[in-house]
């Protein structure tokens, strides 16, 4: 490493007491981390990092740290790090979050933090899981616009309390958080899981799709909104705050009222 | 040690994962509502029972095989603890079902569970229909009034 570069000086006068946020507090911090590589064993392990942090940190800048300057094969997926691509949901502390949406001093720094794959999908590498389960169960409630009307020659209009019927489901990320906190998926990973019912949401309550019917009839399976226990792990889990449970009951009532 | 490199995943699910699906039905729908109906249905009855029995009156003293005959001379009684039964036995069952669902992790264990499971449910609902109905406080067996000091002697 070379040595601490000191920062050049301000080109702008400032009095003194007045900009910056002055000094940010360091910290060193454990993270225990969950170590899997079929190409070695068979067997996950833990490994402990000790890192010096910054109170403006998240997890995932200690990840970085460890992966850059400690140890090159700790393998975990991030995309945006800004908590929209959804890439790098883990659980941490044995709760689902973004690593990119977690700041270090929110959590309990005196004991180390424990950093896992997202539970119930296969883990491939370390904190990486194979995700394409997840995804066909997105792919099966079909999460795209069907409209049986002629093609507009302009936008389609929608009034603004018809857009705010579902306006809480639009903004999931598909990060696998809710579905992987769900004890129902993780039993035998049949169960459609919260993300699925949540984009099938989306669509349903949407006042230009035709396709509601068909995708409540997709969701009546055994394997369907009927699996949901409301345990509300999904809500809890959730980094975009959507009211997951809320949604799968939503659409529970929009077959009920369906069919009978 | 040799290690094999997989072809990008496209689609590709392991099998553990793969919904077998075919079961377009509404059983699931129809057992998820059947559980809130029953369950607001066995609140009223249950506390009913409860305060018929052990709060009115004497309350729990009066509590004997006296009371319970008395009880089941009344078709509104019978008709009562009937329902609990019934309403009792398939709310609980059909719990279990779902947990054993959820829970058992091989297909042979979930079967023989749940014929265990229906196999108890069955009994206990034909048997106690039965009680209810066929109960006699003063069973005459070849004549002979069976021991009991609830009757009045013949």
């Amino acid at each position: 490493m070379s040595a601490e570069l000191a920062e050049p000086a301000s080109k702008i006068e400032l009095p003194a007491g007045v900009g910056g946020g002055g000094e940010i507090p360091s910290f060193d911090v454990t993270l225990r981390v969950r170590r899997y590589n079929p190409e070695v064993s068979e067997d996950a392990t833990w490994d402990d990092f000790k890192v010096t942090m910054y109170g403006t940190d998240r997890v995932l800048d200690a990840l970085h740290k460890i992966k850059w300057e400690m140890d090159g094969s700790v393998s975990f997926r991030r995309s945006c790090a800004h908590g929209v691509c959804g890439s790098d949901a883990m659980r941490i502390n044995g709760r689902n979050r973004l690593a990119c949406k977690t700041l270090l001093k929110d959590l309990d720094t005196s004991k180390p933090i424990t950093v896992e794959p997202i539970k119930g999908l296969p883990v491939e590498k370390d904190l990486i899981v194979d995700m394409e389960p997840f995804f066909q169960s997105f792919r099966e409630v079909m999460p795209f616009l069907i409209n049986r009307g002629h093609e507009p020659t302009k936008e389609r209009l929608q009034s603004a309390e018809d857009r705010e019927r579902f306006d809480d489901t639009t903004k999931c990320i598909l990060c696998a958080a809710c579905t992987s906190s769900c004890p129902v998926f993780w039993t035998d990973g049949q169960y459609f899981g919260p993300a699925a019912i949540v984009n099938a949401h989306r669509f349903i309550f949407d006042s230009r799709d035709d396709a509601g019917d068909m995708r409540l009839e997709i969701l009546n399976d055994k394997e369907g909104v009927w699996r949901c226990r409301t345990t509300f792990n999904c809500t809890e889990a959730c980094p975009r705050g959507i009211q997951v449970t809320q949604a799968i009951a939503e659409v529970k009532q929009a077959i009920l009222s369906r069919k009978i | 040690m040799t290690a094999t490199i997989q072809s990008p995943r496209s689609g590709k699910i392991q099998p553990k994962y793969r919904r077998t699906g075919g079961s377009r039905g509404n059983f699931e729908m129809l057992a998820w509502l059947f559980m809130r109906l029953s369950g607001v249905v066995l609140v009223v009855l249950i506390f009913g029972h409860l305060t018929v029995n052990l709060l009115v009156g004497e309350g729990i003293h009066a509590i004997n095989f006296g009371f319970v005959a008395g009880k089941w001379a009344d078709p509104f009684w019978q008709f009562w603890d009937l329902a609990m039964l019934w309403l009792a036995m398939l709310h609980g069952t059909n719990g279990v079902r779902t947990i054993i669902n959820d829970y058992a992790e091989k297909d042979a264990t979930r079967l023989w569970l749940k014929i265990v499971l229906y196999a108890a449910t069955t009994v206990i609902i034909v048997l106690g229909t039965l009680v209810i109905f066929t109960f006699n406080p003063c069973p005459v067996a070849n004549g002979v009034q069976l021991p009991g000091g609830f009757c009045p002697a013949p």
